[in-house]
């Protein structure tokens, strides 16, 4: 049965398909490929091919596993029944069950759950085609799909794993690298460096395991940086975001403005049937004011 | 140099004093905490470009109602979190048993936010002018993150809406927006706000929903000339008479627009 390559790194120091120790398969993503989802991401890292979707904040069923204080982080980590060679048997197994577990808390320290207390962030992480990482691969989109949705987190995630072939340290890991090779050591890190989730298959010395926590943070890095890209030029390249910059008012003058106009517009629903009351001009008036108010700051500018 | 697009924790300042809704701050420093749009004209605030409606005190929304209990109506307020309307918060006293024949499942209504706790239980009330039930119009859903576009600079979009569509529209704070007018007036108007929605990001925008309403208006006047000429030149006029007001509100956004850069 065993495929097992006699050599991972050849003369020239490249490995099977070609790339350098601490080279990255290439990675590339879409945002917001789910119509129904709040947020989604398809990624393709080499050949591994995962989609992620977000839901929520919503509430949380069944009610006993609502967290009175902070939102409950529900991670769902599966494989397609075609995501690899031999069919896998549909639906959550122990491995699944482990790395939906691990993924969440990956998630957690920078999700702001307090905000959204008893209610639940659903990401869902699909695999569609396997190739060794493919938790790493799940949490790379899993962050795109939560950004899209607006859910506030203190910091992006990037995961990367680092393997031993041929007693030598490698970045991301490959099918064959991950069944034959001597570990693999999935880690995730926030933007400051903070290591949200690691685990290790196989056996590192002390000395190996800080290098190979530097090799993955040098990798998350790269990935920060496609990530950003992702999310920067989704509507369109930098020089088209200057006018984009217009979007979007609300502070919090203009907030009460927006309330007021609100009241007025529910009063007018009922103007029919009834005569205005006096109260009604108040509003108005303050409306008009901080019209004034507003052009005559910003001719001031200019 | 404006604003422009962040993502969640990116550094924004060294100053936290500058930290407004939508950041947090480390070690005296000011990060994002959303993916959206960096406004830092006193602040730094992040408005998100999407998100679900967190329900807060005095906001007027539009709810529907998905369970009745003996005292409650329970409303579904596209929140993670639903609303109770109790039984003494409507206007006139209900009979438990009466409550269905006022409102039942499926219903929808313009509620005004009483109380959120810290629990985020939401309470209702109907116990003010302009609130109560919707028994005809129609209702359209949006991001609740672009309820201040459709509204516009100091109401300017909404009142051309109103003028121009002869609807009657009012903006829950949650993304429900409900309308009332002719057919052929809220198709106009429902395609108008889908045009807010999508292209909230470009300027100007309440002078280009003005003229794509004009440009319906001129397509529906072709395809149905029965009107005589001159009922069509009196109605012109009466337009432009009544534009007036509204044609200044969108001067004024035109000016805030370019002031913005």
């Amino acid at each position: 049965m065993s495929n097992k390559p006699e050599k991972f790194i050849d003369e020239n120091g490249l490995r099977l398909d070609g790339r350098r120790v601490d080279e990255m398969r290439p990675m590339t993503m879409e945002i917001g490929v789910l119509s129904r989802a709040d947020g989604s991401c398809y990624l393709e890292w080499g050949k591994n091919k995962v989609l992620a979707g977000v839901f929520g904040p919503r509430e949380l069923h069944p009610r006993r596993m609502q967290r009175a204080n902070v939102a409950l982080i529900r991670y769902r980590y599966n494989m397609a029944a075609f995501s690899v060679e031999d069919r896998a048997r549909p639906g959550p197994n122990r491995r699944s069950t482990e790395i939906s577990k691990v993924s969440s808390e990956a998630f957690t320290p920078v999700i702001m759950t307090e905000l959204y207390p008893s209610a639940v962030i659903d990401v869902l992480a699909e695999v569609l085609q396997a190739d060794a990482g493919t938790r790493t691969a799940a949490i790379n989109a899993a962050t795109i799909a939560l950004a899209e949705a607006g859910i506030p987190m203190k910091s992006l995630i990037a995961a990367c794993a680092i393997g031993k072939v041929d007693g030598q340290l490698v970045v991301d890991l490959n099918k064959d690298e991950d069944n034959y090779g001597e570990a693999d050591l999935p880690i995730a890190f926030t933007q400051d460096g903070d290591i949200t989730l690691l685990q290790m298959d196989g056996n590192l010395t002390q000395d190996e395991l800080k290098e190979a926590i530097g090799m993955a943070q040098k990798a998350c890095e790269q990935i920060f940086e496609l990530q950003r890209e992702v999310l920067l030029n989704r509507f369109g390249k930098p020089d088209e975001i200057e006018q984009l910059a217009e979007e979007t008012e609300p502070e919090p003058e203009v907030e009460f403005d927006e309330e007021t106009t609100d009241e007025e517009v529910a009063s007018e629903l009922q103007e029919d049937e009834e005569e205005a009351p006096s109260e009604e001009d108040i509003p108005e008036e303050e409306n008009d004011d901080d019209v004034d108010e507003e052009l005559g700051g910003e001719k001031d500018e200019q | 140099m404006g604003r422009k697009i962040v993502i969640p924790g990116q550094f924004l300042s060294d100053d936290e004093k500058y930290a407004g809704m939508g950041t947090y701050v480390k070690n005296g420093k000011v990060y994002s905490l959303l993916y959206g749009i960096l406004n830092d004209k006193n602040k730094l605030t992040v408005v998100p470009f999407s998100g679900k409606y967190i329900p807060s005190r005095r906001d007027l929304i539009i709810g529907t109602v998905i369970l009745i209990t003996p005292s409650n109506w329970i409303f579904e307020i596209g929140s993670p979190y639903d609303g109770l309307l109790h039984v003494s918060e409507y206007p006139r006293r209900v009979e438990s048993s009466k409550m269905r024949s006022i409102m039942d499942v499926g219903d929808s209504a313009i509620l005004r936010i009483k109380d959120v706790n810290t629990n985020m239980k939401v309470e209702l009330t109907l116990r003010e002018r302009g609130l109560g039930p919707i028994n005809d119009g129609r209702i359209i859903e949006i991001m609740p993150m672009k309820v201040p576009r459709v509204i516009g600079h100091s109401g300017s979009m909404i009142s051309m809406l109103t003028k121009e569509t002869n609807c009657e529209i009012f903006i829950g704070q949650n993304g429900r927006i409900w309308i009332k007018g002719k057919d052929g007036d809220m198709d106009d108007l429902a395609k108008a706000i889908d045009l807010i929605v999508r292209e909230s990001h470009v300027p100007g925008l309440t002078e280009k929903v003005f003229q794509f309403l004009e440009n319906r208006r001129d397509v529906e006047r072709e395809l149905e000339p029965d009107g005589s000429l001159e009922n069509e030149l009196d109605a012109q006029t009466v337009d432009k008479n009544e534009e007036m007001p509204d044609e200044t509100s969108r001067k004024i956004d035109m000016l805030l627009d370019t002031a913005d850069d």
